[in-house]
């Protein structure tokens, strides 16, 4: 039996679908989950998609943080649960705690949308297990409150423990401190993400499929688990 | 009846980049000599009854772990009046 990804709709979301057959086409079971009820259906892994979570009202991820599923999230994820958050997701996990730091507003104050190259600097996480150590990738971004912002000391203390997974290579698009794109959590189960790899899947439909080991990283983990 | 004032600003070192467009603007207008401008967030709550003991303290709660990101943000807050 396929490995079951839940995919988690708030109001306001926009990529939960994407994420879906993005699970689906890396061989998952896409499992759709609802911001409003506290069961995780017995998922084995969770994806916060892209969006808007309530309007982006206070904060992004603001309120969002305070769902019932995120309830029941924030303990599975401290238990050892894979969790992927991309954009708004990052957001919400930031919000959350789960992830040190937080997403201002870019530097430029303009809404950026483009096809983005990357550097995927750690594969030690849950999520980035099938890629290669350095290996370049371009996925759309596309986010207008990406820049990635952390105290010294804990910018520090990520690089020096490699929980940067991934840094902006070429253009900083948003005035993300140390170009960084994508961090995780300490076990590396948890991973925060701007740029959309849900939306590299496919040949047909995105400027490459370099986001789809994101998704086949974890089945792998959760079959040879 | 309470109301509570209060006051969120990006902490200091964080850059604010609508601060900065607006003191562009601002010297744009005719405005000269502007160092600085921070653009924050002010939240004015209404309350029945006094706000006192766990109340007040839940209210200070809210209000650095709602109302603001105390990664990013710094709050004031204070009560402003307080007629029955």
């Amino acid at each position: 039996m396929s490995p079951r990804v839940g995919v988690v709709t708030f109001p306001g979301s926009l990529d939960d679908r994407d994420a879906a057959r993005a699970v689906r086409l890396a061989g998952g079971d896409p499992v759709a989950l609802w911001h409003g009820d506290d069961d995780l259906k017995s998922v084995d892994a969770v994806v916060l998609p892209g969006g808007f979570s309530y309007g982006d009202y206070l904060r992004c991820g603001a309120i969002a943080r305070f769902a019932p599923v995120m309830h029941s999230l924030v303990d599975a994820a401290k238990g050892g649960l894979p969790v992927l958050g991309i954009c708004n997701g990052f957001q919400i996990l930031c919000e959350s705690h789960l992830l040190p730091g937080a997403l201002t507003r870019n530097d430029s104050l303009h809404f950026v949308c483009r096809d983005q190259r990357l550097r995927i600097e750690d594969t030690s996480s849950t999520w980035t297990s099938d890629y290669a150590a350095g290996q370049e990738i371009v996925i759309p971004l596309k986010n207008g409150e990406g820049g990635y912002v952390a105290d010294e000391a804990t910018l520090d203390m990520l690089e020096g423990e490699g929980r940067v997974i991934a840094r902006y290579l070429e253009v900083n698009p948003n005035g993300s401190r140390r170009d960084i794109a994508g961090i995780r959590n300490e076990r590396g189960n948890v991973v925060g993400l701007m740029p959309h790899p849900e939306h590299a899947v496919e040949e047909l439909t995105g400027p490459s499929i370099d986001g789809l080991p994101f998704f086949t990283s974890v089945l792998t983990s959760l079959v040879n688990a | 009846m309470a109301r509570v004032v209060v006051d969120v600003m990006l902490k200091p070192e964080i850059l604010d980049p609508q601060g900065r467009a607006v003191q562009g603007a601002l010297g744009r207008l005719g405005l000269s000599g502007v160092t600085d401008v921070r653009q924050g967030k002010q939240f004015v709550i209404d309350i029945d009854g006094d706000l006192e003991g766990d109340r007040y303290e839940l209210m200070h709660t809210l209000a650095e772990e709602l109302l603001s990101n105390p990664v990013i943000e710094d709050y004031t807050m204070r009560v402003v009046e307080e007629a029955s």
